[in-house]
């Protein structure tokens, strides 16, 4: 251990459980490895941008491994597209070095401000996973650096059941040290985007089922604080990168067409309020926002950041929850329990559940992760603010229907499930145990998470 | 660990006979806290709190031996309590004696006593719970002080100013522990109805355990320092914080 530890409150996105940890912050790869030697009796864990939502990139009393300043790319093959990045870089900048030489991350969240290590350890999903499936699918290596002082190239074919345990293994098999991924090649860096607006639930099933196939990038936001026939009223935003063509003859040079220069254009004050989030507020922001979308339109050109990253363009938006903070519930279940669907975003919707545009999305395959979370189905993602509430209770009765529907949590956004659940959302967690059991056999990679749902 | 809507997996009674500690628990309990350890006196006594916290869904229930009065116990008692079951999400501070008035002035030893246990043994207790949170990174000391501290009134002197020491006591240290991810609740009842206060007549705005069990869940979840319970309470004894003193010797007339 060559950096000293300076002890730091940290939480995540939410900003709700916070803990204390010794924080290392190494500033090379070498400093990274180093970071699990003689670890500290409360254990040791990762900690990329801190985007997950929850507790699981920190760990009370122990040691928190920063890995942000262990960034940059470590080998790119611009032929192939496929890229080799440290641990602690984040989407954002492999976007701002790639996009001008017409290469794209296989998978993107609804923020960039992720590093390759959070992608792995949550097993991201984006727009594309339909069509293109969670951010592992797209790694073909990573090194890991496991408790004890090893360090391994670790693949699909060499290990696959460290690597698949790895890929959305919440940072507890090693910490990753670097990872080679594919990029997806595009000629500029604007979007086509068809846009739809759909009266009622049923309608934004239908259309998503009938066409999402003809998309790589497919998502809805749907309104739940409509109740009775509008329930579930969406706004279908799909899409696929632009190719060169379809842009404006004065936008066709190689420099504008992958221009890619997103600004955040303002940050939210710090200590908003409590009170600043309530149904009226959120009524009327979700009406204006449904409102404001055209019925149809087809073939609008769009930013890389206006698509996939509207948040990123209001730094620390999660302020407008206030000091108590917020959680995010996002669960999936199965194609073929859309009656469960309903009957959840119908309670949530009675319950007045003070929400901003939920999202909804279809999702295809799963990956061989026994933690990853996508499986074929329906995932609904939506924030809640925080505190003593009866949507709490709410919510305890919900994950027993997305249980009982054969659905789980993603455990990137948790902050408050009951850990009797968690075995049956995730019927492989003793798979992923033993494998954590192999590489790990004292324990030493631990996390907030990890004690609060016992893994 | 503690989750985003304020629920804790573990807490740790100090007093764990007491009847608002108790109705904390319980209400720990329903919001999905499932290890409970209670320390008194006589951890018999709290066999039948273990049983009906278990009843109630809490699996891992466990009662141990803490006497206030013996402070040269309390580290080894604490220590033993954050080890045995893993890491603990509250303490909940709660031993105390009310007294009497009239025989604390005629016997000053009784007083003296009530003082050791109100005051003494919270100062010894409460800072090796806090050694242990702030190795532990996280957790919150809940201290159940009162408002007989917060304006002294000269029926319950004794009483009043040993919570008045009390509740300074656990604001400094929750001020101490800022930045260690450990914090400090200080709990401000006002009259409650339990065997403490049998047999007395109830003040104005008197409540019972279950509110105050309430007003300490609901701080846990939004991260307060101080919470009154009935929450009114607060105002009210704000505009008598500032009574001149011979109006306030007046009002504080009764018991
Ligand atoms: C606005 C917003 C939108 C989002 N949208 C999506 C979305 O659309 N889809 C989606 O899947 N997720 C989404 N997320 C969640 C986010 O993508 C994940 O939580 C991601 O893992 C965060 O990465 P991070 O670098 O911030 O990691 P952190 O939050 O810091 O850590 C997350 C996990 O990664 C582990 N980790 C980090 N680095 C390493 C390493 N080097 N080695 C081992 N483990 C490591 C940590 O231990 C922890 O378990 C969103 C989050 C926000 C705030
Ligand atoms: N009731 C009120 O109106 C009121 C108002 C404001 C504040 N409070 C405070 O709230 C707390 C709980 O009171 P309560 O109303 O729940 O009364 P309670 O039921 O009488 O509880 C008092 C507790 O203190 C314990 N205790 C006394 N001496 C002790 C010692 N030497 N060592 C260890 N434990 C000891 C008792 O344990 P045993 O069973 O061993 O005696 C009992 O568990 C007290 O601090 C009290 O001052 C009460």
């Amino acid at each position: 251990m060559e950096t000293p530890a300076t002890t730091e409150v940290l939480a995540g996105w939410g900003g709700t459980a916070p803990s204390a940890a010794g924080v290392v912050r190494p500033t090379s790869v070498d400093e990274l490895a180093g970071a699990l030697d003689d670890p500290p009796e409360r254990g040791v864990i990762a900690r990329g941008l801190g985007r997950c939502y929850g507790d699981e990139a920190q760990n009370a009393g122990g040691r928190v491994v920063d890995t942000t300043a262990v960034s940059g790319i470590v080998d790119l093959d611009l032929r192939q597209g496929v890229c080799t990045a440290a641990a602690g870089t984040s989407l954002e900048d492999l976007m701002r070095w790639l996009v001008p030489l017409g290469w794209f991350v296989p998978v993107t969240p609804g923020t960039r401000f992720v590093t390759v290590g959070g992608a792995i350890a949550n097993d991201i999903h984006g727009k594309n996973h339909h069509k293109g499936g969670s951010w592992c699918n797209h790694v073909s290596a990573l090194t890991l650096r496991l408790p004890g002082g090893d360090t391994v190239r670790v693949t699909p074919d060499s290990d696959p059941d460290l690597f698949w345990a790895t890929a959305g293994g919440l940072g507890l098999t090693g910490i990753i040290l670097d990872a080679t991924f594919d990029l997806h090649p595009i000629e500029t860096s604007r979007l086509l985007v068809d846009t739809d607006r759909t009266p009622d639930l049923d309608a934004t099933l239908a259309l998503m089922d009938e066409s999402d196939d003809e998309y790589p990038y497919s998502v809805a936001w749907i309104d739940l604080m409509k109740t009775g026939a509008g329930m579930g009223r969406s706004i279908l935003g799909r899409g696929a990168f632009a190719p060169l063509d379809a842009l404006p003859a004065k936008d066709r040079t190689p420099g504008r067409a992958r221009a890619f220069s997103p600004s955040t254009r303002a940050t939210f004050p710090p200590l908003a309020p409590n009170g600043l989030i309530n149904p009226l507020t959120v009524t009327a922001f979700n009406e204006l926002w449904y409102r404001k979308a055209p019925k149809r339109r087809r073939g609008e050109l769009q930013t890389i950041t206006t698509f996939f990253h509207p948040l990123d363009m209001v730094e620390r938006w999660n302020r407008v929850y206030g000091p108590v903070g917020f959680l995010q519930w996002q669960f999936v279940v199965p194609f073929g329990e859309e009656q469960t669907l309903r009957r959840i975003i119908s309670a949530l919707c009675d319950e007045g559940c003070t929400s901003f545009l939920a999202v909804l999305k279809r999702f295809g395959a799963a990956n061989p992760g026994p933690l990853s979370f996508p499986l074929p189905g329906w995932t609904l993602a939506l924030d809640i603010p925080a505190g003593p509430s009866s949507l709490a209770r709410l919510i305890d009765r919900l994950d027993d229907e997305v249980v009982a529907a054969g659905g789980r949590l993603y455990l990137a956004k948790d902050s408050r499930v009951r850990p009797e659940l968690l075995e049956a959302m995730y019927p492989r967690l003793d798979e992923w145990r033993a494998v954590r059991a192999r590489v790990d056999p004292d324990g030493v990679l631990r996390s907030d998470l990890a004690r609060r749902l016992g893994l | 660990m503690r989750d985003a809507v304020g629920g804790v997996q573990s807490v740790l009674v100090l007093g764990g006979t007491s009847e608002i500690a108790l109705a904390t628990v319980r209400r720990m309990v329903d919001q999905g806290c499932r290890t409970v350890l209670l320390a008194a006196r006589n951890p018999d006594d709290c066999l039948a709190a273990a049983a009906a916290v278990r009843e109630a869904g809490a699996t891992t229930v466990d009662t141990l031996a803490f006497d206030a009065l013996d402070t040269a116990s309390h580290g080894t008692v604490i220590d033993e309590a954050f080890t045995r079951h893993g890491d603990l999400d509250v303490v909940l501070l709660a031993f105390g004696v009310l007294g009497d008035q009239a025989e604390f002035e005629a016997d000053p030893a009784k007083a003296v006593a009530a003082v050791q246990v109100n005051y003494v043994g919270a100062v010894s207790a409460g800072l090796h719970v806090a050694r242990n949170l702030r190795r532990q990174g996280h957790g919150t000391l809940v201290v159940l002080s009162s408002v007989a501290g917060e304006r002294v009134r000269k029926t319950n002197f004794v009483y009043g100013s040993s919570k008045a020491g009390l509740d300074g006591f656990a604001q400094g240290l929750g001020d101490s522990l800022v930045g260690t991810g450990a914090s400090v609740l200080v709990v401000r009842p006002g009259f409650v109805h339990t065997r403490m206060t049998e047999g007395m007549e109830p003040a104005p705005l008197s409540t019972t355990p279950e509110v105050v069990a309430e007003a300490v869940t609901d701080g846990l979840a939004k991260g307060q320092a101080v919470v009154w319970a009935p929450a009114p309470l607060r105002l009210v004894m704000s505009g008598l914080r500032h009574l001149p003193r011979p109006l306030w010797r007046k009002a504080s007339e009764r018991g």
